[in-house]
């Protein structure tokens, strides 16, 4: 089984979007989107030394839902600050030092902070410790640096790295 | 098509053109490169899904058969913009490009 199936999450992931670049539900592309989805992990093991492991899919999908609200208002604050004066924007560099050391969970978690009010990762330095995070109008930086580990880095945290 | 639906089409598809054309306006706006990054990842993600979804809907009811396949494009645009973002940072920040004077540096505590 192990053999057959090295990563079930991607095997699933790939499945799931071979049916839908088809938009078909038939019976011929879900054979047939079943074998690619087996093959190809197998082919590209190579490139995935590490299993991903998640523990807590209900975290997963909670934490899937806070991040798509904020999505919808990081919009709405980010054409805010646009649309206000530029020359009174503060913009800041912020260091964020990681408790994370899991690189799937240190790449969702930049992710996230890039789709979010008004932060863009940048840099994160060589041995994954301290994230660096460009912000557009930064009056409070120790404020955001809080929220964002307590918000998107604590649940990945656990869902990542209980395993 | 009642004549309600169409007016909720129009109304994400309006949603979605501003916040592209918001977004836009930030990349034109914005003083320095990473400033100016904030604009093309955000307010445009919001403007492509909405237009998105006024796409699923509008086929979904034409062709009388669930149409998906829009998912896969925020699905990648969610995917591929903020590491879009990321790259051009970090190179930015490798060769030094010119940011507003008024950057600040905070290090944070744990």
């Amino acid at each position: 089984m192990k053999k057959l199936l090295p990563h079930p999450i991607l095997t699933l992931i790939l499945w799931i979007i071979w049916l839908l670049l088809n938009n078909t539900l038939a019976m011929g592309h879900i054979v047939l989107g079943g074998i690619l989805a087996i093959i190809i992990p197998i082919m590209t093991s190579s490139f995935w030394p590490e299993k991903v492991c998640i523990s807590h899919p209900k975290i997963l999908i909670k934490y899937l839902f806070v991040v798509l609200w904020d999505i919808l208002i990081a919009n709405v604050i980010v054409a805010k600050l646009i649309l206000s004066n530029k020359d009174k924007l503060q913009p800041k560099f912020l260091h964020i030092p990681l408790d994370i050391e899991d690189p799937v969970a240190i790449s969702i978690l930049a992710n996230t902070i890039s789709l979010t009010p008004g932060t863009v990762s940048c840099d994160l330095n060589a041995d994954r410790t301290v994230l660096l995070v460009h912000g557009l109008h930064e009056e409070n930086p120790q404020a955001t640096i809080d929220e964002i580990k307590q918000r998107y880095e604590a649940p990945l945290k656990e869902i990542f790295e209980s395993c | 098509m009642s004549e309600n639906l169409e007016y909720l089409l129009a109304l994400l598809i309006i949603i979605g053109s501003v916040f592209t054309l918001i977004g836009s306006i930030g990349l034109y706006k914005l003083p320095d490169f990473y400033m100016r990054l904030h604009g093309p990842t955000k307010a445009s993600t919001l403007g492509v899904g909405a237009i998105l979804i006024a796409s699923v809907i509008y086929f979904t009811l034409k062709q009388d058969a669930i149409s998906l396949h829009e998912v896969l494009i925020t699905l990648f645009l969610f995917i591929t913009a903020p590491i879009g973002a990321h790259l051009m940072a970090k190179a930015a920040i490798h060769i030094a490009t010119d940011k507003v004077k008024r950057t600040e540096d905070y290090h944070g505590e744990k």
